[in-house]
């Protein structure tokens, strides 16, 4: 074992149990007819899944930054590049959350999809196994390969059961993330030969000269920023949630925004930290025209889905300017914000997509006033929304502001116009709410929340309210790999 | 033994010669399946061959025998894929011409002196220009076809030639090695560098190398899709196989060569790639997507070296599997052997999930998406060329990946997600969909497991 990785506890490989047991759904789908009984294979793998990632959760070692449960096979020996698995605290919270949102994005397409049922669910458990791939993967190649692999399913997603706009939003989705990962691909090339290996614990901190670091750099935060995405790189994005069906929205949300976010603070700031302190100014700045511009944008939306989608680009700013603030409160907020957002705009998403279900519109106005008929819609709804403007007591709050905290320490210019940013999401998360609360007096016909719908509801509130009052078991994991992050960045900015 | 395969595809050829002047008994298709089929065993077996002969003229060695296994896996896979009797005319002689052609670059890849290489690479295109026209008539464009290979094919030939008799002129010698020797000494001057270049001619205009590129498109859409299947793969690889043989020879890197590939590479896949964006036929579009594809493959002899020159033959083999795979789908959907448009995809998936998988697979694979084998393929030729130092070409082929997206992505588009009117089920035949899957199953293999090949052709340079 490698001097970074601790071994695994366990009798078997778990990581790749997590990583593989969507896999095996998949090939039993491939011998099932009948859409239930693939529905419901689909939704037992993703179970399996998330109570295998408990078990992570629950035997991970939260007082060692070295990365856990570790796993190493040789891969293609005349490249040295070798499949290593290992988890530490910035990646395990994130792989529970993949975890718990493939399920439900099975739960919510139960009804939606009704069409190609079988290749629906295979797409979905790809995606999975490959967004949790991309978490727990310790090699360059390993990560790419899962990195890019993500993006064939997502992309039928779209393209197949989209809305009507499909075609365009499908293809913009693909090239934009393509034409970021093609630079990725070069930078970890060049990282290899300079190291002569695809590790990428063995690439942090390696002292590389300023140059070679700010091209590093470069590449790696197009390819990052397109992901998250940033602020001039977030046309894709709108159009990709609009057009995507619910589960897929959920997805791109909840987890595949995280990865670019989740690249930045895997990468760029132990690899190259110099090019990271030299272009902090640039990204606070970047992140805080998002979080601005997000929100104004929001607020002359008129589609539900369009309106959330741009209130991610707002959110995802947050996550950033946590991390290039370099703080400890910093790292903590943008890691707790990836979290809260995933499963706050997850919810949202759900949200719309049930309510497109029975009107089957997602302008605001025709969904307006549903407060006497949807009582416990409503309700949900209403806990989301606050949640997402950060509402105290809810779960965003404690991350907003851990990185307000941050971002006042760092410059309060910066500090200032963040806040702001927050008072605007406020508005236009308000504006929504009231609108879907008690926009219209006529009266329809509409049916409240059924038992399917309640049950994939109920962990997200709870989720958000837990975190919310208590978020200390989750800060807790994640604590030890940031400070000492945090600690090595700090040794070198002196 | 040592000359085994050849020998064996001879005899197919005959054996199909007499086939044609004969009463036609038999059923032609299963005979050739068997035939040939027996005949990737043979060169399987002879695999471990080793010998000189001709005076060392011929180099029976590990190079040229993998490179006989790829090609007779290549050429045993045409003919299982072909079946159509109302496409080509002439069954039998189109066999036996395909026999010869495949007999010819098995000879190629052996010959290391410049007559007998002239000679096999003639053997190998005169049985090509004699197959082009085969198609039955429904146009006359595999007339046109014919001509404009036959002329483009006989002029590449002649420059070829007039560049060999530069290099018999200063090396004293037509034997590669001794050529190769002496390579640094003349390179140093003009007339070396092009000496150099018009002999490699005829081998660009084999793997349709910018600006040896103009023949493909139009001999790819006029000829048949048996013919075209055959021409965009087989004859490539041998082609391959005798730059990467002259690679290996070479004892250090010329730096002129290398400008001049490098030119060649950026130019071949920007032109193929962009060119590709506006195809409506996919048999053409195909061609561009080859013309690129040869661009890619230049990254890797760069670094004269080992590594790149394994990486070379990685990517080759990985290519016939995914132009083979994208190939047949064309072929299954023009079950007359008419050419298929873009817009003949639509509703592909409907129609026949399979075959829109191995559209899928096919074209991620061609675009170099992980996890298929040309994500893989491209990775090594990117990291050789990378650790030779040519930093620019690697970049030049990156964004030529996005450009190429666009218009792999639009055959998954169109198959995927647009309707069409023609909702009847496309039926396929058992054998169809076992080698439908196995060519999916090969291209992610390729691409997640490449670790015992890549040694293999390690060990073979």
């Amino acid at each position: 074992m490698s001097p970074y990785l601790t071994m695994n506890p366990f009798g078997f490989p778990i990581l790749s149990t997590v990583i593989f047991l969507p896999l095996v759904g998949v090939f039993f789908i491939l011998f099932l007819n009948g859409d239930n009984k693939i529905k419901t294979t689909a939704f037992v793998a993703g179970l399996l899944t998330l109570l295998v990632s408990l078990m992570l959760f629950f035997n991970f070692n939260a007082r060692t930054p070295l990365f856990q449960f570790g796993e190493r096979l040789a891969w293609i020996p005349a490249y040295n590049i070798n499949y290593v698995l290992g988890v530490d605290g910035i990646s395990l919270m994130l792989i529970v959350l993949t975890a718990m949102i493939s399920p439900l994005c099975v739960l919510c397409s139960w009804k939606a999809i009704e069409k190609r049922v079988k290749e629906f669910m295979i797409c979905i458990l790809l995606m999975e196994t490959a967004m949790i791939g991309v978490f727990c993967a310790l090699d360059f190649i390993l990560f790419y390969v899962f990195w890019e692999a993500m993006l064939i399913p997502m992309y039928l997603l779209i393209a197949v059961w989209g809305g009507p706009n499909k075609d365009y939003a499908s293809l913009k989705f693909f090239i934009y993330t393509l034409f970021g990962s093609v630079f990725l691909l070069v930078a970890i090339i060049a990282l290899y030969l300079v190291n002569g290996t695809f590790s990428i614990p063995e690439a942090m901190f390696k002292g590389y000269s300023f140059t070679f670091q700010i091209w590093v750099f470069l590449a790696f935060a197009i390819a990052f920023a397109i992901k998250v995405p940033m602020f001039p790189f977030h046309t894709w994005l709108p159009a990709a949630h609009t057009e995507a069906p619910t589960a897929g929205s959920v997805l791109l949300a909840s987890i595949l925004l995280k990865m670019g976010t989740y690249g930045f603070i895997r990468f760029c700031l132990p690899i190259v930290p110099h090019a990271s302190f030299y272009f902090a100014p640039f990204m606070i700045v970047l992140s805080i025209v998002a979080i601005i511009y997000g929100g104004f944008v929001c607020l002359g939306q008129t589609d539900m889905k369009k309106l959330i989608a741009y209130s991610s680009v707002a959110h995802m700013g947050f996550v950033t300017l946590g991390i290039f603030t370099f703080t400890v409160y910093g790292f903590m907020g943008a890691m707790l914000q990836m979290l809260n957002h995933g499963v706050t705009t997850g919810a949202l998403f759900l949200m719309v997509g049930i309510i497109y279900e029975r009107t089957h519109s997602r302008q605001i106005y025709d969904n307006a006033g549903l407060g006497k008929f949807l009582p416990a819609y409503v309700g949900f709804f209403g806990l989301f929304a606050l949640s997402s403007f950060a509402f105290p007591g809810t779960n965003s709050f404690v991350g907003e502001l851990y990185v307000l905290i941050s971002a006042f320490a760092r410059s309060r210019t910066a500090g200032f116009f963040a806040a702001v940013g927050a008072v605007v999401a406020a508005a236009y998360m308000l504006k929504l709410l009231k609108q879907i609360a008690w926009g219209r007096e006529d009266k329809r016909d509409l049916k409240d929340l059924d038992v399917r719908e309640f049950v994939y509801l109920t962990p997200l509130a709870i989720f958000v309210i837990w975190v919310g009052l208590f978020p200390a078991p989750f800060v807790r994991v994640m604590e030890t790999t940031l400070v000492h992050l945090f600690m090595q960045l700090n040794k070198l900015s002196q | 033994m040592t000359l085994l395969p050849e020998l064996y595809m001879l005899l197919f050829s005959v054996f199909f010669l007499f086939l044609s002047v004969g009463k036609k008994r038999i059923s032609l298709f299963t005979t050739a399946r068997v035939l040939a089929l027996v005949g990737f065993f043979v060169a399987l077996t002879c695999a471990g061959a080793r010998g000189d002969l001709f005076a060392g003229a011929y180099q029976v060695d590990f190079f040229s025998q993998v490179f006989k296994v790829l090609l007779s896996a290549g050429f045993t896979l045409v003919v299982f894929m072909f079946e159509k009797e109302n496409e080509v005319e002439n069954l039998p002689e189109f066999f036996m011409f395909l026999g010869f052609s495949t007999l010819g670059l098995m000879i190629l890849v052996s010959s290391v002196e410049l007559i007998s290489i002239v000679v096999s690479l003639e053997i190998s295109s005169f049985s090509l220009y004699a197959v082009v026209p085969l198609r039955k008539a429904q146009t006359r464009t595999q007339i046109e076809a014919a001509m404009k290979y036959l002329f483009f094919g006989a002029i590449s030939t002649g420059i070829m030639l007039y560049g060999m008799g530069y290099l018999y002129g200063m090396a004293h010698s037509t034997y590669l090695p001794d050529i190769m020797v002496k390579l640094p000494q003349f390179l140093a001057q003009p007339l070396g560098v092009l000496a150099i270049i018009l002999t490699l001619t005829a081998f660009f205009f084999k793997l349709s190398l910018f600006p040896l590129h103009f023949w493909a498109p139009d001999i790819y859409e006029g000829a048949s899709d048996a013919t075209t299947t055959f021409i965009a793969t087989v004859p490539k690889i041998a082609a391959a196989a005798l730059l990467i043989r002259l690679a290996m020879l070479a004892s250090s890197a010329p730096a002129q060569l290398a400008t001049v590939i490098i030119v060649l590479a950026a130019f071949s896949m920007t032109l193929g790639n962009l060119v590709g964006l506006v195809q409506k036929d996919v048999k053409r579009l195909l061609a561009y997507s080859g013309i690129a594809h040869a661009g890619y493959l230049m990254m890797g002899l760069l670094s004269f070296n080992r590594e790149g020159n394994a990486a070379v033959v990685y990517y080759i083999a990985v290519y016939l599997f995914m132009n083979l795979a994208l190939f047949y789908v064309v072929m299954l959907l023009s079950r007359r052997g008419e050419n298929v448009t873009i817009n003949d995809l639509s509703g592909l998936a409907r129609r026949s999930p399979l075959l829109a998988l191995t559209l899928a697979v096919a074209a991620f694979s061609l675009a170099g998406i992980p996890p298929t084998g040309g994500f893989t393929g491209k990775f090594f030729l990117f990291v050789t060329a990378f650790k030779a130092g040519y930093l620019a070409i690697v970049i030049i082929a990156a964004v030529n990946t996005v450009i190429s997206i666009f218009y792999y992505l639009n055959l998954v588009r169109v198959s995927y997600s647009r309707e069409s009117e023609e909702l009847r089920p496309l039926a396929l035949a058992f054998h169809e969909k076992v080698l439908c899957w196995i060519f999916n199953i090969v291209i992610i293999y390729l691409g997640l497991m490449p670790f015992g090949l890549i040694d293999l052709f390690r060990n073979a340079m």
